[in-house]
C-alpha cells in the first residue's frame, strides 16, 4: 500500500536536510510502529507524507497504491485516503468543529463521486463516533481544537480520523498527553479501524501504546533513515535496552 | 485646507460643473436650499482634493474620480428582496424615491419633498473645505427619504433604505430623527448595474437613551465610483450600533462623523471591507467623545485580494469635558495578494486627562499551518483559504446579537467570496 523509496527531504527554508534516505514498505492491512530518538525523523517523515510544504522532496519516492504522490498537494493526498493524526493539533480559531468536520467529510465524497451528507445524517455520524471516544459533543461546539487540552485534541483527531475513514492513517505520538484511559480508548478506536484493506503507521516513543496497538512490524527511524526494522518483540528490546546498541549497530 | 484653483480641470470637475448648470434649476429647493447648492458648487469650482489635502492623503480623489459617467441610467431598476427577512423597504430607484410605505407610528417623506419645502436645508453644506462628499451631495442631492421616529415608538420591523441605480448618476440624502428611547433597525444599501457615480449621505440622530442599529451594505460592481457618508449624532444614554459592509465598487469613499454628544452614550462600531480586483475603498472615521463617561468599540476587519488598495483613517477625538472617555480602535487586514495594499491610520487627539483610550492595526496573511491542517483533512485550498478568511471576519459578525442579521451578512460574505475567493 505505501512504499517510501530512498526518500530524502530538507527544510525548504534552509535546506537541512532530515529525512536521508527512508526506505519503508507497509503493506494493506499491516500496521507498522515507527520508533526513534526524538528529533530522528519522524514527524518530518509524516509531515512529508500528507504533504507539508515546509519539506521539499529531494530524492526517491513515495508510492501510495503504486503511484508517486509527489505532485499532489495536501487534500488530494488526504483524499486518496491519507490521514496524519498530528503530534500537535493546531488551533483555529473561527472555523467551527462541527462546519469542519462537514466541509472536510464532504469534500473527500465529493472526489470519490458520493453524495454530499446532510447534516442530520452527518449529527448522527459524528455523536456515534463521538461516543465511542467518550468525547463530550459539547466540545465539537466550539472553535476548531480551540481552548481543547493536549488529551482532548488528540481524542479529536482520532475522530476526525474515524469520520473520514482514510486508507492509510499515520498516528504521530498520539498516546502522548493521553491519560491511561485515555490511551486504552482511542487505542480502541484505531483497533476498529484495523482491517485487511487499511495500513496503520503508529509513530509512538512508548511500549504501551503498542500492547494496545499491536504492531505486525517495528521501524526504528535514526538519523533520518530507518535504522533497523523487526517484528513486536524490537519494541520490547528497545524498551528494556534503549536505542544505543541499535545506534551502534546502524553507525 | 489648501486647496488650489487647478490649472487645468480634470475631465470629471470639468463634468461635475457641467453637470450642476444642466441640473440647478430642476433640482429641488429654492431660498436657502438653492444658497446651501451654489455655495457647495463654489467649493467644488476649486478642484477635487488630491492627496495633499490630509483628509484624503490614502485617496487621491482627483486622480482616482477621473472621469464621470453619463447623467442619465441606461436601464430602469426595481426594488430588491431586503437584506433583513421582513424588513419595510424604502427604495431609490436611479436617484428617485419611490412613495414611501406607510410605517406604522413613524413619518416618512421623501427628501425630495422635504428639500422642495426647504425644511432639509440644515442638513445641506459642508464642514470645512475638505468635506467635499458634503459638498458634492449637498450640489446635487435629489431625493432620498427622511424618517421621523417618535420618542418612544419601538420600531418592530427592520427599515431598508435601497439606494439602486442602472448606472449614471445618483446623489441621494437620507435622514432619520430617533426620539428619546425609540429604538429601531435600520440598513442603508447602495447596490446596482453599470458605470455609475453616486454619491449618498445620511444624517442619523439618536435622542437620549434611544438605542439604534444601523447597517451600511455597499455591493456595487467595479465599475461605480461611491462617495458615502454618514453623520450620527448620540444622546445621553443612548446606544448606537453601525455595521460597515463594503463589498463592492471601484473607488469607494465611505465616511463616518460621528459624536458622542450626550453623557453616557455608547457606539458600537463594527466594519468588513472587501477588496478585490483593482478596487480602491477608504473608509474613514472621525469620532468626537464630546461629553463624560462616553464609551465607543470600533472594529474593521479588511480582505484585500488581487490589486486592491483599502485604507482606514480613524480619528478619534476626546473633548477637554469627556472624562471617562472609554475609546478603543482596531483595524486588522488580511492580505491575500503581495500586489494588493491596506494602509491604517488611527489617530487619537485627547484634551481630557481622566479616560481610557486605545488602538490597534495589524496585517496579515493567512496562517500556512492553518492552510495545511485543512487541506491535510481534503479540503480543497481553494475552500480552505475561504473557511480561513471567513474565520477571520467571524469574530465582527458572530458577536452581534441579532441572528437574521448574522444571517445576512454571512450570506453577502458568501457571494463574495463566491465571486472573488
Ligand atoms: N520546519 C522545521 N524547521 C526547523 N527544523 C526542523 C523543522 N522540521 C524539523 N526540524 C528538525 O528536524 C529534526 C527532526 O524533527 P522531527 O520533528 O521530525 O523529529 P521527531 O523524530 O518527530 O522527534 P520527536 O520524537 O521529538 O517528536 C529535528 O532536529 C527538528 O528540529
Ligand atoms: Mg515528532
Amino acid at each position: 500500500m505505501l512504499e517510501i523509496k530512498n526518500l530524502h527531504a530538507r527544510i525548504a527554508e534552509d535546506g537541512t536536510e532530515i529525512l536521508r534516505g527512508v526506505n519503508l514498505t507497509v503493506k494493506a492491512g499491516e500496521v507498522a510502529a515507527i520508533m526513534g530518538p526524538n528529533g530522528s525523523g519522524k514527524s518530518t517523515l509524516s509531515y512529508v507524507l500528507a504533504g507539508r510544504e515546509d519539506y521539499e522532496v529531494t530524492e526517491g519516492d513515495i508510492l501510495f497504491n503504486g503511484e508517486s504522490i509527489l505532485e499532489m498537494d495536501p487534500a488530494e493526498r488526504a483524499a486518496a485516503g491519507i490521514f496524519l493524526a498530528f503530534q500537535y493539533p493546531m488551533e483555529i480559531p473561527g472555523v467551527a468543529t462541527m462546519e469542519f468536520l462537514k466541509v472536510a467529510m464532504n469534500a473527500q465524497r465529493k472526489v470519490r463521486g458520493e453524495d454530499e451528507l446532510k447534516i442530520p445524517e452527518l449529527m448522527k455520524r459524528v455523536r456515534a463516533a463521538a461516543d465511542e471516544l467518550q468525547m463530550d459533543m459539547s466540545m465539537l461546539k466550539r472553535p476548531l481544537n480551540v481552548g481543547f487540552s493536549g488529551g482532548e485534541k488528540k481524542r479529536a483527531e482520532i475522530l476526525q480520523m474515524k469520520l473520514l475513514e482514510p486508507k492509510l492513517c499515520v498516528l504521530d505520538e498520539t498516546d502522548s498527553g493521553l491519560d491511561i484511559d485515555a490511551l486504552k480508548v482511542v487505542a480502541d478506536g484505531v483497533n476498529a479501524l484495523r482491517s485487511p484493506d487499511r495500513a496503520v503507521l503508529v509513530i509512538t516513543h512508548y511500549q504501551r501504546l503498542l500492547e494496545h496497538i499491536v504492531p505486525d512490524t517495528v521501524h526504528v527511524l535514526y538519523r533520518g533513515r530507518v535504522a533497523t526494522s523487526g517484528s513486536k518483540e524490537l519494541a520490547l528490546e528497545l524498551e528494556r535496552d534503549g536505542y544505543a546498541g541499535l545506534v551502534g549497530e546502524a553507525a | 485646507m489648501n486647496m488650489h484653483m487647478q490649472t487645468t480641470r480634470t475631465p470629471a470637475e470639468e463634468a461635475l460643473l457641467e453637470a450642476f448648470s444642466k441640473l440647478s434649476t430642476g433640482l429641488p429647493g429654492n431660498g436657502p436650499v438653492a444658497e446651501k447648492r451654489q455655495e457647495a458648487v463654489e467649493l467644488l469650482r476649486k478642484g477635487l482634493p488630491t492627496r495633499k489635502v490630509e483628509a484624503w492623503h490614502y485617496t487621491d480623489l482627483r486622480r482616482l474620480l477621473s472621469r464621470l459617467p453619463d447623467l442619465e441610467a441606461t436601464a430602469a431598476v426595481t426594488a430588491r428582496a431586503s437584506i433583513l427577512p421582513d424588513s419595510v423597504v424604502l427604495s431609490v430607484l436611479n436617484g428617485r424615491a419611490d412613495a414611501p410605505e406607510e410605517i406604522e407610528g413613524i413619518t416618512a417623506a421623501t427628501s425630495a419633498q422635504k428639500l422642495a419645502d426647504g425644511t432639509a436645508a440644515a442638513l445641506l453644506g459642508f464642514e470645512a473645505s475638505d468635506d467635499t462628499v458634503s459638498a458634492i451631495n449637498s450640489a446635487f442631492a435629489a431625493d432620498g427619504f427622511m424618517l421621523d421616529i417618535p420618542a418612544g415608538t419601538e420600531v418592530s420591523r427592520p427599515i431598508e433604505l435601497q439606494n439602486l441605480h442602472a448606472g449614471g448618476q445618483t446623489h441621494t440624502r437620507f435622514a432619520v430623527k430617533v426620539g428619546a428611547g425609540a429604538t429601531a433597525t435600520i440598513v442603508e444599501r447602495h447596490s446596482g448595474e453599470g458605470e455609475a457615480f453616486v454619491s449618498s449621505v445620511s444624517h442619523l440622530d439618536v435622542a437620549d437613551n434611544a438605542n439604534v442599529n444601523w447597517i451600511i451594505v455597499q455591493d456595487q460592481p467595479e465599475s461605480v465610483s461611491h462617495l458615502g457618508r454618514i453623520n450620527v449624532n448620540i444622546g445621553q444614554h443612548a446606544k448606537v450600533g453601525l455595521f460597515v459592509m463594503n463589498a463592492g465598487g471601484k473607488l469607494v469613499r465611505q465616511e463616518l462623523r460621528i459624536v458622542a454628544a450626550g453623557e453616557y452614550s455608547e457606539l458600537r462600531l463594527r466594519g468588513i471591507n472587501l477588496l478585490a480586483g483593482q478596487s480602491h475603498c477608504d473608509v474613514t472615521m472621525v469620532l468626537d467623545h464630546a461629553a463624560p463617561h462616553t464609551t465607543s468599540t470600533e472594529l474593521f476587519r479588511n480582505v484585500v485580494t488581487g490589486r486592491a488598495e483599502g485604507a482606514f483613517q480613524g480619528q478619534i477625538r476626546v473633548a477637554r469635558e469627556a472624562q471617562k472617555t472609554d475609546a478603543k480602535m482596531a483595524c486588522n487586514t488580511l492580505l491575500l495578494s503581495d500586489e494588493g495594499g491596506f494602509s491604517s491610520k488611527p489617530e487619537l487627539e485627547i484634551f481630557a486627562d481622566d479616560v481610557a483610550c486605545g488602538h490597534g492595526a495589524t496585517v496579515t496573511d493567512i496562517e500556512k499551518d492553518h492552510l495545511f491542517y485543512l487541506m491535510a483533512r481534503g479540503i480543497d485550498e481553494k475552500t480552505a483559504r475561504g473557511l480561513l478568511v471567513k474565520a477571520f471576519l467571524a469574530e465582527v459578525i458572530e458577536e452581534l446579537e441579532d441572528e437574521s442579521i448574522v444571517d445576512a451578512l454571512e450570506t453577502k460574505l458568501d457571494a463574495w467570496f463566491a465571486a472573488h475567493g
